[in-house]
């Protein structure tokens, strides 16, 4: 049989996984890699990235809006410590993602020689697994592995450790396929048990209340989920990272939980007598205060992991399996009924909130533009078809607040890690994870700081990246915490900007600044008619508050909607 | 379930698949036991527990096991690592003080690892357990301290050397045997070195779930 070498096997079992795209970033250790990689153009897409974070960002971005493993590959040292970041969120938000960082040669290993670090011990605790390749007759077994443990069960990030000398020796390679490891079971068997009791339980229930989570997206499950709302009549809320698992416009979807989320589900968390999680898993951010959280309810928690069941919130029931088949197996046993004076009762709260909070957020007449109007005016410009990308803070929270959804993956946002920087180099994946879809980045002026180095790869790809700029000149989440919870002092929260508009036309991106509300609409109009990327920033209130808000700590049930200093 | 049960709820009633009649299989477990189980914890608070833990002979994955603990802020009394009876298959026994609940989350966030088998814990009554110790005694003050000697005979322990400086006493039991011999030596003056291994034991169970389960995923693996 030919031989051929380890990174050449790489290559081809990376091509064996159905990999058609990298995010990467070429030096020493990986240099026999990438050299491989120069004969494989033509099916290995490689997207050179302006540094290393980008890459896994960008990766995250792209298995986010496609469904498949992204894919990012660097060097050792310093470009394995630079995909940290980038591996921690995804392994938080349980994005499927597979990272291939060189190594120094095993003879060198342990010797601190030069960009040498210990990137399994590094990464061992934020990935579902992280793998030192040493020998070239381990890489067809490894990328197997690698990807089927990435992309089953509970996805997550999985990081290969590849060492010099075993890019460069030669192997006779074989395809392998992974679909079974002993100790890991991705597709635990439903227990008739429990789907009974779950089927009894909301049978019973008077007032159900449904929390959808990204689980529902990363199973494939949004038909099930509707068949399930709607055959019992449930009403729902979702988290952030759910919040296209379901159409913002259903009839039973009654928005957002947690601390920025909506009135009504937050309130009839502590209403209603049977709460039914589907793959979410009651963080903090969701659940205010774990002491007065749903204490009068029942609780049926649905999820892939295990390790999740009263982690949090101690449940009555909780339903072990993929949501695709568990939603399924119970909808089979549910009673057809209707709930239509608990969902009303969801009203008084959505025109409450819609009164004090929504309408002064998307039509106001005077002043300067608020985050809650562009995003509107942008989700609407795209049909509410279009992908939402955000970075971390206020333009964040108003995004996922005021952008509507028709279309399944269409969130791509930084949910357990919040990480500032990861809007640009994320939209970047999502534009070649979803080609065909309009993509929309609302970040701020300081996350957009963070990754600026990516307009270069914007440039360089062409990716039509609609930047939306949400410029106040301040690092605002932190500077409304401040004003609420630290007596109005603005630690170093105000910020010094550069002219954006004049960075974008240096990376050849056209720009254009908003002030005024009367030329929102047809700026916005030319974004998006504008082939390719664009920049537009809206000089937003400077300081302006995302609202409601359930202060840390406090009950879920007790939003603030109005601050008054 | 009793028979009284099946009796009040007559027919199987289609929900759960054996009487019907029992809360526990037909609503999850109600809110009163889920009160009882915090209220508990409140109270039973921190014990010793041992974790049994199974898995692949791979490198690397004491140090995730390890960090589990670390990062839930349980500090690990004992640990002991060795091949198991089944093949291919390595033996965890940890000990760490903690409460129940910690106890059943270490469990399920161990066993999320890809290549642990099996995690689970045990108080000491569910486990036959057994540690040894070496101590090094001085021999002068053993052959001036009659009392040296029947420490040793009254805890069951092994004269396993001795020359002019030194002897070196061996003892197998459960922790409080050794401590018990080590306090009385030491209080005598007598102890040079002292060292005590980590714990072993086994299940008093009568079924070995480890082999069990490893049937069950073969079956799964010639279904695939």
């Amino acid at each position: 049989m030919e031989k051929i070498t380890g990174a050449e096997a790489l290559m081809r079992a990376l091509e064996n996984e159905g990999v058609d795209i990298l995010f990467g970033y070429p030096g020493g250790s990986i240099m026999p890699t990438y050299d491989a990689l120069y004969d494989h153009k033509k099916t290995l897409n490689h997207i050179l990235v302006r540094h290393e974070q980008g890459a896994v960002h960008a990766a995250q971005g792209y298995a986010r809006v496609s469904g498949k493993v992204g894919c990012a590959i660097v060097t050792s040292g310093p470009g394995a410590t630079n995909t940290v970041t980038g591996i921690a969120d995804a392994m938080i938000d349980s994005t499927p993602m597979v990272v291939i960082a060189g190594q120094v040669g095993v003879a060198m290993l342990g010797t601190d020689a030069f960009q040498e670090v210990d990137v399994v011990g590094i990464t061992s605790p934020i990935t579902k697994w992280s793998y030192q390749i040493r020998r070239a007759e381990d890489v067809a077994w490894a990328v197997a592995r690698a990807f089927y443990i990435a992309k089953s069960g509970r996805p997550g990030p999985v990081v290969l450790d590849f060492a010099k000398n075993a890019q460069t020796s030669l192997v006779e390679y074989e395809p392998v396929k992974a679909d079974f490891i002993r100790s890991y079971e991705p597709d635990p068997d439903l227990n008739e048990d429990e789907i009974r009791q779950a089927a009894r339980m909301i049978n019973e229930s008077v007032k159900p209340f449904v929390l959808v989570g990204q689980g529902v997206e990363l199973g494939n499950a949004r038909e099930e989920l509707k068949e399930f709302l709607e055959k019992a009549d449930m009403p729902c809320g979702t988290t952030f990272l759910g919040l296209s698992a379901i159409e913002s416009d259903h009839r039973l979807n009654k928005g957002i939980l947690g601390m920025h989320g909506n009135l009504g589900p937050n309130v009839m968390t502590n209403k209603c007598d049977l709460l039914i999680a589907v793959g979410m898993r009651f963080d903090d951010r969701v659940t205010g205060n774990l002491a007065t959280y749903a204490k009068q309810a029942k609780i049926i928690h649905f999820d892939i992991d295990r390790s999740e069941f009263n982690k949090n919130v101690k449940v009555n029931l909780s339903v072990h399996g993929n949501c695709k088949k568990s939603l399924a197996a119970v909808t089979k046993l549910l009673d057809k009924a209707t709930h239509t004076a608990w969902i009303e009762g969801f009203k008084p709260y959505e025109e409450k909130e819609y009164q004090k909070v929504i309408d002064k957020a998307l039509n106001p007449t005077e002043g300067p533009l608020l985050m809650g109007e562009v995003v509107r005016k942008v989700s609407e410009a795209t049909k509410n078809a279009g992908i939402m990308v955000t970075d971390v803070g206020q333009n964040q929270l108003f995004a996922c607040r005021y952008f509507k959804f028709t279309q399944p993956r269409s969130v791509v946002t930084s949910g357990g890690l919040g990480t500032m920087g990861f809007g640009i180099p994320a939209a970047i994946g999502a534009t070649f994870g979803a080609p065909d879809r309009t993509v929309c980045l609302f970040v701020g002026d300081g996350g957009l700081q963070m990754t600026l180095q990516e307009f270069g790869t914007i440039m360089e790809q062409g990716a039509p990246v609609k930047i939306i700029l949400l410029n106040n000149n301040y690092l605002g989440n932190v500077r409304q915490w401040q004003e609420m919870f630290f007596s109005h002092r603005y630690s170093f929260t105000p910020m010094l900007n550069p002219d954006y508009e004049l960075i974008a036309k240096g990376y050849n991106i056209p720009a254009k600044t908003v002030v005024e509300r009367k030329d929102l609409d047809a700026a916005i109009a030319e974004m998006l008619s504008t082939p390719g990327p664009y920049l537009l920033q809206c000089a937003i209130k400077e300081e302006d508050n995302v609202m409601p808000m359930v202060p840390p700590g406090a009950n879920i049930d007790e939003m603030i909607l109005e601050y008054k200093p | 379930m009793t028979s009284t049960d099946q009796q009040k709820g007559g027919a199987l009633c289609g929900v759960c698949t054996e009487c019907g009649k029992c809360d526990r299989l037909l609503n999850g477990r109600s809110n009163e036991a889920i009160k009882k189980e915090e209220k508990m914890e409140q109270d039973n608070s921190v014990r010793l527990y041992t974790f049994i833990i199974y898995s692949e002979n791979v490198p690397g994955l004491l140090s995730q096991i390890t960090a589990v603990f670390t990062r839930r802020q349980v500090n690990i009394e004992s640990l002991n690592v060795c091949a198991s009876s089944t093949p291919g298959a390595h033996k965890y026994t940890i000990t760490a003080n903690c409460d129940r609940t910690m106890a059943l989350m270490l469990t399920k966030q161990i066993e999320k690892k890809i290549d642990v088998l099996q995690a689970n814990f045990f108080t000491d009554d569910e486990i036959f357990i057994n540690e040894t110790c070496l101590l090094k005694i001085s021999t002068p003050v053993m052959l001036e301290n009659k009392n040296v000697c029947r420490m040793v005979r009254l805890h069951n322990a092994h004269i396993v050397e001795v020359n002019s400086i030194y002897a070196t006493v061996e003892k197998t039991g459960i922790t409080s045997d050794i401590l018990s011999l080590y306090n009385s030596l030491k209080s005598i003056g007598c102890v040079l070195q002292f060292v005590r291994s980590g714990r072993i034991c086994i299940t008093k169970d009568f079924t070995e779930h480890l082999d069990e389960y490893l049937a069950d995923r073969e079956k799964k693996r010639n279904g695939k």
